[in-house]
């Protein structure tokens, strides 16, 4: 129904993201509802890990899944972005804006799977154009950006670096060195432990092979990035000795986050930066789900299996006990992951009191004082008050100062006066 | 300079401005990547004037807002070039 360039949407479930656990979750709900609507802000429905333009570059379970998907009868809202939740005791509703018009939606039952971000961790020079995440790299390749000559530096950490390497080698970029911050010693241990699971390891060697010819170092990070319109150079540490590399694109980011703004937003319950669930994947609100990355950083498979499990138990069926076996035995190796590729101590120490740390509002490292907590942060000097509401600088103080995330406020991205008006005269219409 | 998606869309290409610039780019490629691909560096302007291009590629950071079509603050890594679209950096002077 739209009616004053307002769209209003009945749901019995209602996915929001539009990755792995989330068209999963959607294709599993659609079994037993009738009407699922899934939610997503990217021209196309895969999320990070599944972007593409076409799908024939996308791995086979991508495309089954996109395929059933398709045929899943859902409604895909793209380009879609969420701005406020909330819990009406007797339904959910969510406020969202897409192409400037409004968008509500009440639910029955509501699944998260928002995903994650990447952590970045503040150094000297971040800044600069041309200093990009590294997920970020594989984002832009697949959004069209052509690597070809470019001479690319790709320091971070975990399993994102090896295959993001591999695609932009592929794409012609010239990777100079993939520093893995991480010690030796750590991931060693955790490759032992990857022999009882030999596909992930046939992946690993085979992403290792793809790029022979660049130097993959262990224990290595980046700490200082330096240039004038964009990056030129970089310093790379071991923590005894720096060197400097000269570079078009820094790709720099340690490792994941997950995305639990709308979590909180519902008021569900967080522990360690991750939104807790039962078996079932239900939160500790009534009538909210959440699958995939933002329970937990667990890459593509577990993502899949959870949001398997939460479409069932959206749609109020019984629990797969397959499925809820294979999840936690994902999580484990998942637990294992986030151990050995856990950010050093060594990068607290990186950004110099004049390095920015908010850059949505240029707040500096100096202004802030690490007693202080996260509300203090943003009041006393707007850290965390800009357009992307913290989600940078604040996984960044969090690791910082050990800062847990502060409150969500409205809304939750920018959005247009219209849109939020819309929202409190339909909540008036609805009574 | 122009710009080829790596993966097919075919040859299809359209033509965006860019600052004023009619420039040719790949069909289906988001605005962020255009942008880069023909050099631009500075998308905004920060608070205290610094240039600041793409960081997360993802929706999430908002370092890559450009003006579309005469709406300011747009991310650029979120949206697709189509004919005839109108972009302003702040290289071209956008808020």
């Amino acid at each position: 129904m739209s009616s004053l360039g307002v769209t209003i949407i009945e749901a019995d479930v209602l996915v929001i993201g539009g990755g792995p656990a989330g068209i999963a979750a959607t294709v599993r709900a659609t079994e037993a509802s009738a009407r699922v609507v899934l939610l997503d802000e990217s021209p196309q429905v895969g999320g990070q890990i599944w972007r593409h333009r076409t799908r024939e570059g996308l791995p086979a379970s991508a495309r089954t899944w996109l395929k059933r998907l398709d045929a899943s009868g859902a409604r895909i809202m793209r380009e879609t972005s969420v701005v406020d939740v909330r819990d009406d005791g007797d339904a959910l509703t969510i406020t969202a804006e897409r192409n400037g018009v409004p968008v509500i939606v009440h639910a029955r039952a509501i699944v998260l799977a928002t995903g994650a971000r990447e952590r970045f961790v503040p150094f000297p020079g971040w800044t600069l154009p041309g200093v990009i995440g590294v997920g970020a790299a594989q984002a832009l390749l697949k959004a069209g950006l052509s690597f070809a000559g470019k001479r690319v530096v790709i320091a971070g950490s975990g399993p994102l670096l090896l295959p993001v390497a591999s695609s932009l080698r592929a794409a012609g970029a010239h990777v100079l060195l993939v520093a893995e911050q991480a010690s030796r010693r750590q991931v060693a241990r955790f490759a032992l432990g990857l022999l009882t699971r030999p596909a992930t390891l046939v992946q690993a060697a085979r992403y290792r092979t793809s790029f022979m010819g660049t130097p993959y170092r262990l224990g290595e990070w980046v700490s200082a990035a330096r240039g004038d319109s964009s990056v030129r150079e970089v310093d790379i540490t071991n923590g005894t000795s720096t060197r400097v590399i000269e570079c078009d694109v820094l790709c720099a980011a340690v490792g994941l986050v997950p995305n639990v703004e709308l979590a909180q937003l519902l008021g569900c319950a967080i522990s360690e930066g991750a939104v807790v669930t039962d078996d079932g994947l239900r939160t500790s609100r009534a009538g909210v789900y959440c699958a995939g990355e933002t329970t937990g950083i667990g890459g593509v498979e577990l993502a899949i299996v959870e949001g398997a499990l939460a479409g069932v138990s959206a749609s109020r069926r019984e629990t797969d006990a397959r499925l809820v076996a294979r999840r936690a035995a994902l999580r484990m190796t998942a637990a294992r992951m986030e151990r050995t590729f856990a950010p050093r101590a060594e990068l607290r120490a990186l950004a110099k009191r004049d390095t920015v740390v908010c850059r949505c509002e240029d707040v500096t490292l100096g202004a802030i004082d690490p007693n202080w907590s996260m509300r203090k942060a943003k009041l006393y000097t707007r850290a965390g008050m800009g357009p992307c509401q913290g989600r940078v600088c604040g996984a960044a103080l969090e690791f910082l100062y050990g800062w847990p995330a502060d409150t969500v406020r409205l809304p939750s991205a920018p959005a247009l006066v219209s849109t939020l008006t819309a929202d409190s005269s339909s909540a008036n219409q609805g009574a | 300079m122009t710009t080829r998606a790596p993966d097919s869309e075919g040859d299809r290409r359209v033509t965006i401005v860019v600052d004023g610039r009619p420039v040719e780019v790949a069909a289906g490629i988001s605005v962020a990547a255009a942008l880069m691909e023909n050099g631009v560096h500075a998308f905004r302007r920060s608070v205290t004037g610094a240039a600041r291009g793409p960081l997360c590629g993802m929706g999430v950071c908002h370092e890559c807002r450009v003006t579309i079509a005469g709406i300011a603050h747009r991310r650029a890594c979120l949206i697709t070039v189509s004919n005839g679209m109108e972009i302003v950096t702040a290289e071209g002077g956008a808020p």
